[in-house]
């Protein structure tokens, strides 16, 4: 058992090595690209350099910096705040199923969003406010209705997927019950896209979201202490219920303020840590990686939504949807397996 | 720089030395033990004796690693108190008691890849603050812990690669870097064969002889524990039967009853401590006694 490996250079020792690296040069690139490509924005170096320095035309200056950076800014932080949500629960329940977007927490906030909606017309604070309640009501729901004697992770997800069902099918009545134009509105929030984002929109959602990456950050330790155990944890002096009840509330919020600003996007939770856990060969799941993937999963899918269909945007959810289904199936074949 | 002195002096086990730490006791008052509506026992009142090796036995579902569960704070009581150092456990923080009460639980889960010296070194936690970076008295108690266990030398391997006896030393390092003068076991030698059993054990009777730890277990093996305890604890049903030296209390009437095994009683030419030798139905005729 020689713990030093062989340093053969192949490209899955290259990638894992240098995986941070990559995945910021590829991030930077992405941004560069976001900023600047299609719609005859840039046309060379120059332009950029112009647009950079400030000294391009007003147009430009607003398409560019009012618009494309607040979109990518917020792809960045909603996705960071989706990976981080989805590590905290991936380790909470020690499944990688265990995912925001599979309990069901932001058909919970879609709920809240088309109660808002139904009863307090389309006002965006009012949404985003609705989401956050209808998210942490869901979680509420999962937690009360899986407990016995603690929390098995496995329990929760089963009984996660069962709320969601519900919920799906009381959102559907919801829309087919109020009028034409509020089911309008809800359809377009319930797609889950980043169009129409703007500086106004994102920032305070942004300092919400550092917030709770803080909260993450700081219960960290004891998360990973949970891993081993609620036994394990508490002989070592976690609070066990204190601290699984803690972690639960910061990735329900994370989950809750990105689905109000976005609506629902699938897949990043779920994906997130398990690919930033791959790409750094390690163990467990770090929250500061799959914040990492998970902001540049959402940078991609929405680069894609933008360019893939001439003329037009899709809506990002669109494609997080299409490619987390394919990933899930892989997962549950997987596990399946074991 | 004073207050980590006396730190260390009070979480310190005493390396061999006479002298006593300031206070440790840990019994429970009449506790009512269950889950659920379910009573496992009721009105059990135990006392740990301070610097023994207690072993409790009794057969399945006699309640004994429920009583280990209620000693270790992991299982509130319905009624009656457990008390450490004279106060109620739950009354205390959960990082206080993680200081003084260290446990060796049946269900860990050893974290994927997760390396030996980073496992072991997570026994730190209890002694650690918010923000606070890792210190030398934290290396000191993870090296002589993983030396105390004699795993040293897999410092650095991935715990999933090592054997179930390996694995298990491991977590007993974990629980060791925690530095806590009592140390509670649930059935460390359960799936180990019988090597790794005996080896293991050995450890646990230096932990406590030469270095003072406190030391509970539940075992399943008779034999074992009569050879290691200083304190047995024979449960049925949720009583205590008996309890004290096993010289003293280990009869052949004690083991029917507790266990319905009609058994003969021999002095282990090794130890001198109570053999027990189940009879069986079928007993040949060949070898009476």
């Amino acid at each position: 058992m020689n713990v030093d490996r062989p340093h053969t250079l192949t490209i899955t020792n290259f990638v894992s090595h240098y995986s941070k690296q990559i995945i910021c040069l590829f991030t930077l690139a992405l941004v560069i690209a976001t900023l600047f490509f299609g719609q005859h924005i840039a046309k060379n170096a120059q332009d950029i350099w112009q647009l950079v320095t400030g000294q391009a035309a007003p147009y430009q200056s607003i398409v560019v910096w009012q618009w494309r950076a607040s979109r990518l800014f917020a792809a960045l932080v909603l996705g960071a705040a989706l990976g981080i949500s989805g590590a905290v629960f991936q380790s909470l329940v020690r499944n990688p199923l265990g995912s925001p977007d599979i309990t069901g927490f932001n058909v919970g906030a879609f709920t809240g969003v088309l109660l808002s909606i139904a009863l307090f017309g389309n006002l965006y604070w009012f949404s985003v406010l609705g989401a956050i309640l209808g998210g942490l009501f869901s979680a509420l729901l999962v937690y009360l209705f899986a407990y016995r004697d603690g929390h098995s992770g496995f329990r929760l997800i089963i009984v996660g997927i069962a709320i969601s069902a519900s919920l799906s099918a009381f959102n559907q009545w919801l829309i087919l019950s109020v009028s034409l134009e509020t089911a309008m509105t809800a359809a377009l929030w319930g797609a889950g896209t980043l169009n129409g984002m703007t500086w106004i929109r994102i920032l305070p959602a942004a300092v919400l979201i550092a917030v709770f990456i803080i909260c993450a950050f700081l219960l960290n330790t004891r998360m990973k202490l949970l891993e081993m155990g609620d036994d394990t944890a508490a002989a070592l002096g976690v609070s066990v219920n204190k601290t699984r009840l803690a972690l639960m509330f910061v990735g329900v919020a994370l989950t809750a303020v990105a689905t109000a600003i976005t609506g629902p996007i699938a897949f990043i939770a779920l994906a997130a840590p398990q690919i930033a856990k791959r790409l750094e060969n390690s163990a467990s799941t770090s929250l500061g990686s799959s914040a990492l993937v998970g902001g540049l999963l959402l940078l991609s899918a929405d680069f894609i939504a933008q360019h893939s269909w001439e003329g037009s945007t899709l809506p990002v959810g669109l494609i997080t949807v299409s490619l987390g289904g394919i990933y899930l199936v892989f997962l549950i074949i997987r596990e399946g397996r074991k | 720089m004073t207050a980590t002195v006396t730190e260390i002096h009070q979480i310190k086990p005493n390396n061999g030395t006479s002298q006593a730490l300031p206070e440790l006791s840990l019994s429970t008052h009449s506790v009512t033990l269950g889950y659920d509506q379910n009573i496992i026992t009721d009105n059990l009142s135990v006392d740990i004796p301070e610097g023994k090796f207690s072993i409790i036995v009794g057969p399945n579902g006699c309640g004994k690693s429920t009583l280990l569960r209620a000693l270790s704070r992991l299982l509130p009581p319905k009624s009656g108190q457990v008390r450490l150092n004279s106060q109620d456990i739950h009354a205390l923080p959960t990082r206080e008691v993680a200081k003084i009460l260290g446990l060796l639980p049946q269900s860990a889960i050893a974290p994927d890849g997760i390396k030996v010296v980073d496992l072991v070194a997570r026994g730190r936690f209890p002694h650690q603050k918010w923000f606070q970076p890792w210190r030398e008295q934290d290396q000191i108690a993870v090296e002589s812990a993983m030396k105390a266990t004699g795993i040293v030398e897999f410092a650095q391997h991935h715990v999933d690669q090592l054997s179930g006896g390996q694995k298990q030393r491991v977590w007993v390092a974990m629980a060791l870097a925690q530095e806590t003068p009592l140390l509670l076991l649930d059935e460390p030698t359960t799936y180990l064969d019988i090597a790794h059993q005996i080896e293991l054990m050995d450890l646990f009777q230096d932990l406590n002889r030469l270095q003072g730890h406190t030391m509970v277990a539940v075992l399943h093996d008779l034999n074992h524990a009569c050879r290691y305890a200083d304190n047995l604890i024979a449960m049925k049903a949720g009583k205590i039967i008996a309890s004290g030296a096993p010289k003293d209390v280990v009869t052949e009437a004690l083991i029917e009853n507790v266990f319905g095994l009609p058994c003969m009683i021999l002095e282990d030419p090794v130890s001198g401590t109570p053999l027990i030798i189940p009879k069986g139905r079928q007993v040949s005729s060949s070898c009476k006694l």
